[in-house]
């Protein structure tokens, strides 16, 4: 296609739209999203050590070997489009570092099987695949899923308490650094907020996710625990939050698709964090914020209409008035 | 008539294939002991108020045929709450509000308005008996997947084993009552079992 439409080709052609075309797929944003997951995967293998990797391998594997054999049973093509490597790293990602090695092959066939391939496969999903994973572990095996160690501690580390796990238990605030830097407890990929937000710029830079995903989001969080008497900084750097905001909540499948459903989506997901970390049972609520507001989506989108190019005012109130 | 029997288990199955009394099934098939339990229950239920509703089917107006249809049920929704009270209450108790409303369990309501009420007595008796198995298996087979998976273990009675692993406890959980009675159906659709 693109060969007969190559700029030297100065002929006036005349052919449905889309006019125009970008040489961009499905596979570079999915590979672009990865490489930009891999500062924050070395961080964690870096802060956490090899069972770090050994959970991001197994998980990745685990993942790709899913959703083959799935669409082998529903005889469709299997394509490396690198949609299950990021489902299998992101679910790696947001596990505890210390998880038996069977935890992360459990969530990532759950993620791949239940969370994306029962809707229809890539792109017709409902809810984040890696989330969905991570939910369902953590329904599972909560023990499992809230044992935490410090980082460069090795095999027999000693257990410690994540930022917001201090916060709420022992009202221990973490120095903010210590947080941006990464050299606290959680999971594997969500503790270093620095990694995280080099890897966001070059997506952010290439426009392959919006801003106005993680500005809403973040920005909710931050000036709603302002306005609760809590640290600000300290919210928005602990936990998942800065993970969530760029590498799951920008999901193409599961976000809304206008930009003015972007921002609703993330105040509300911002909303829902805010009020998980203050009243809710458990210390984070990222994982459920972003699943809950996937499922507005669809609520979203609907209410949040573009109106036709050159459309006003008056256009809008003609198009309300014949419904 | 022999077919009003076979009908029940796969053909027109009262959960997998008719989709009804979908709320005791996925409330109560925690454990096999619930399933059996609930399906000798719902099939006590059946059988009786199948039998009364064809024995007078010439004689209720069809004006008030579900009032009558109702109070039959109840009736022996009724004998079977108070027996289970009495021998098995620890059955009662776990199986808890689901018995009282086995009254306006559609399964049974169902099979009075669309079988029982235009049968005679042995073909009525028939299906409630083939349509309270279907029932009946469903729920078991339901439940030996969420009991193994969400305890680690299966116990019928008092007598079972448990596997050495550590439980997934969302399949115990109501979340787990769908995925699992969605994936069955899926399965059993798949691979032409049902249609």
């Amino acid at each position: 296609m693109s060969e007969d439409l190559n700029e030297k080709d100065e002929r006036f052609i005349v052919s449905a739209s889309p006019h125009i075309r970008k040489d961009i797929s499905v596979e570079k944003i999915m590979y672009l999203v990865i490489l930009a997951l891999m500062p924050t995967t070395v961080a964690g293998i870096y802060f956490f050590g090899y069972h770090a990797l050994f959970i991001i391998i197994l998980s990745v594997l685990s993942a790709l070997i899913t959703e083959f054999l799935i669409l082998k049973v529903r005889k469709k093509e299997f394509r490396m489009d690198g949609s299950a490597i990021i489902t299998g790293l992101l679910l790696a990602l947001v596990l505890p570092p210390t998880v038996p090695w069977w935890v992360p092959v459990v969530g990532a066939v759950f993620a791949i099987a239940i969370g994306k391939q029962v809707f229809g496969g890539l792109g017709q999903n409902i809810f984040n695949p890696a989330l969905v994973g991570r939910a369902f572990l953590m329904a599972c095996w909560p023990v499992l899923m809230t044992t935490w160690i410090v980082p460069f501690g090795g095999a027999d580390a000693i257990t410690a308490a994540t930022p917001l796990n201090a916060l709420k238990l022992h009202h221990i605030t973490t120095p903010s650094m210590q947080l941006f830097l990464g050299n606290v407890g959680g999971c594997i990929g969500e503790t270093s907020a620095i990694a995280i937000l080099i890897g966001a710029s070059i997506l952010l830079t290439l426009k392959i996710i919006d801003w106005r995903i993680p500005l809403s989001y973040i920005g909710t969080v931050f000036l709603l625990m302002f306005f609760v008497g809590q640290d600000p900084i300290f919210h928005v750097l602990a936990g998942g939050l800065m993970l969530g905001a760029f590498f799951m909540a920008t999901d193409y499948v599961t976000g809304p698709i206008t930009r003015w459903g972007r921002v609703i989506f993330g105040i509300g997901a911002g909303v829902f964090v805010v009020v998980f970390r203050l009243w809710g049972g458990m210390p984070e609520g990222v994982c459920y914020s972003i699943l809950l507001m996937n499922a507005f989506t669809p609520l979203i989108d609907r209410y949040v209409k573009p109106s036709p190019l050159g459309w006003g005012k008056r256009e809008r109130k003609i198009a309300e008035g014949s419904k | 008539m022999i077919k009003d029997f076979t009908n029940g288990i796969v053909k027109v199955n009262p959960i997998f294939v008719l989709a009804l009394g979908l709320c005791p099934t996925l409330a109560i098939s925690t454990s096999i002991d619930n399933a059996i339990g609930m399906g000798a229950a719902v099939i006590f239920v059946l059988l009786f108020s199948n039998l009364m509703i064809s024995l007078i089917r010439n004689v209720i107006s069809k004006e008030v045929r579900i009032p009558c249809f109702i109070v039959i049920i109840a009736t022996f929704v009724t004998i079977v709450s108070l027996s289970l009270q009495a021998y098995l209450p620890s059955l009662y108790e776990s199986l808890g509000i689901y018995v009282p409303l086995i009254v306006v369990n559609c399964i049974i309501l169902g099979r009075a308005e669309a079988f029982a009420s235009k049968n005679p007595v042995s073909r009525s008796v028939l299906d409630a008996l083939g349509i309270g198995l279907g029932f009946t298996l469903s729920l078991i087979i339901i439940s030996i997947i969420r009991e193994l998976l969400g305890t680690g273990g299966i116990s019928v009675f008092g007598y079972g084993f448990t596997l050495p692993f550590s439980p997934a406890t969302f399949f115990i959980m109501p979340a787990g009552a769908f995925l699992v009675m969605g994936v069955l159906l899926g399965l059993l659709k798949r691979v032409g079992v049902i249609r």
